[in-house]
C-alpha cells in the first residue's frame, strides 16, 4: 500500500463518517437509519488505518485475496440496507392506508353532519 | 353505477347503502350521494382490497352486522341478496358463485385453468365446495365483518382469493350460493395468454403466502367469538 492510498482510504472513510454525523445532527436522518452507516464507516476508517487488519480477518475466515472480504462486506451492508427500507416502506404504506381510511370515515361523518344541520335549521 | 345503488336501494329498502369511492377524480362521489348511497371517499386509490376493508371499517364502527359487497359495474344482481343473506345463516362467508349452475357467464382458455385449480385448492382449505373463487358477490356475517375490518389484504388479486383464506385460517364458516352473474357495464375479461400466465402467477404467490402466514397476523383483538 502507498502512502497516497492509504491517505485516500482514510480520507474517504472519514467523508462518510462525517456526512453521516452532520445529517444526525442536522436531524435529516433518523439514528435507526443511521446505524448501518455508521457501522460501514467505522469499518471502512478501522481498515484504512490499519491494513493489516483487513489482511488478518481474511485470513481467519479463509479468504485468499483481502479485498474480496471488502466487497463482501460493503455489498451484505447495502443490501441489509435495502431490505430494511423495503420493510419501512411497507409499514408506511399500511399506516397511509389507516389514515386514508380514517379521513375518508370523517369526512363521510361531517357530510352527515352537515346535511343533518341543514335539515335542522331548515325546519 | 347510479342503476346499482338505485337497484340495491329498491331490492332493500331497509338496508344501508354505501358507495366506496377508491380515489377517483370524476363526480362518482356526487353522483353515488344524489343515488341515495353514504360516499365514502379515499384521498388516493387504495386498490380494490384497500377500498373493501375501508368499507368493512365502515361496517362495523356504524354497527352493521352484515356487509354484502356488490360490483359497481352491474355484474351482480342485487335482487339475489336475500338468497346470500339467507345462507349466512349457517355461514360466516357466502359466496355467490357464477358457475354453479345459473346464468352464463364464460371464460375460456388458461384463466379458465387457473380458475380451477384455484377453486379445487381453495375448496380444500374453505373445507366446502367452491366452485368460483374469484367472484367478487359476497355476504359477510358479523364474524368475517370483524376479521375483515381488521385484515382485509390490498394487494392485487388479495381481495378475492387471499381473503378467502384468512377467512377459512381463522375458522369462518364459508359456503357458496349459485347466482347469475350478468354482463358487465365496462370492461370485458381478457383472454391475453401472457396476462393469463402473470394473473396465475400472481394468483399462486398470492394462495401460497396466504397459507404460510402465521395465524397470529390476522387475529382480531376482541373477537369474541
Amino acid at each position: 500500500m502507498t502512502p497516497t492510498s492509504h491517505i485516500f482510504a482514510v480520507a474517504a472513510a472519514l467523508a462518510i463518517l462525517l456526512v453521516v454525523v452532520e445529517m444526525l445532527r442536522h436531524r435529516r436522518l433518523r439514528e435507526r437509519h443511521a446505524l448501518w452507516w455508521l457501522l460501514a464507516g467505522t469499518l471502512a476508517l478501522i481498515v484504512g488505518i490499519f491494513p493489516g487488519t483487513l489482511e488478518w480477518a481474511a485470513n481467519v475466515i479463509g479468504i485468499e485475496v483481502p479485498i474480496n472480504l471488502v466487497f463482501f462486506v460493503s455489498i451484505a451492508i447495502l443490501f441489509l440496507v435495502c431490505l430494511q427500507h423495503s420493510s419501512e416502506l411497507t409499514k408506511l404504506e399500511s399506516k397511509t392506508r389507516r389514515l386514508a381510511e380514517e379521513t375518508a370515515m370523517q369526512d363521510l361523518r361531517i357530510r352527515e353532519l352537515e346535511r343533518r344541520l341543514a335539515g335542522h335549521s331548515g325546519d | 353505477m347510479v342503476g346499482v345503488v338505485k337497484e340495491v336501494r329498491a331490492a332493500l329498502p331497509d338496508a344501508g347503502c354505501l358507495v366506496v369511492d377508491d380515489g377517483s377524480r370524476d363526480r362518482t362521489a356526487a353522483v353515488a350521494n344524489d343515488a341515495g348511497a353514504a360516499v365514502l371517499k379515499l384521498p388516493f386509490n387504495l386498490g380494490v382490497g384497500g377500498a373493501m376493508r375501508a368499507g368493512f371499517r365502515y361496517a362495523l364502527q356504524n354497527n352493521y352486522d352484515i356487509v354484502v359487497q356488490i360490483d359497481a359495474d352491474g355484474q351482480h344482481d342485487p335482487a339475489n341478496v336475500p338468497e346470500l343473506l339467507a345462507a349466512l345463516d349457517t355461514a360466516d362467508l357466502v359466496m355467490g358463485a357464477r358457475f354453479a349452475g345459473q346464468g352464463e357467464y364464460e371464460v375460456r382458455g388458461p384463466r379458465r385453468w387457473a380458475m380451477r385449480v384455484l377453486a379445487r385448492v381453495l375448496s380444500r382449505v374453505a373445507k366446502s365446495k367452491l366452485t368460483d373463487t374469484t367472484s367478487g358477490f359476497r355476504a359477510s356475517g358479523p364474524r368475517a365483518v370483524r376479521l375483515f375490518a381488521e385484515h382485509y389484504p390490498a394487494e392485487y388479486l388479495g381481495d378475492t382469493i387471499e381473503a378467502l383464506v384468512i377467512a377459512a385460517r381463522a375458522d369462518c364458516t364459508i359456503r357458496q350460493v349459485p347466482v347469475a352473474m350478468r354482463p358487465r357495464a365496462g370492461g370485458v375479461p381478457s383472454h391475453d395468454p401472457v396476462k393469463s400466465a402473470v394473473y396465475l402467477g400472481r394468483a399462486g404467490l398470492a394462495l401460497v403466502f396466504a397459507l404460510i402466514r402465521p395465524k397470529s397476523t390476522f387475529q382480531v383483538g376482541s373477537a369474541d367469538a
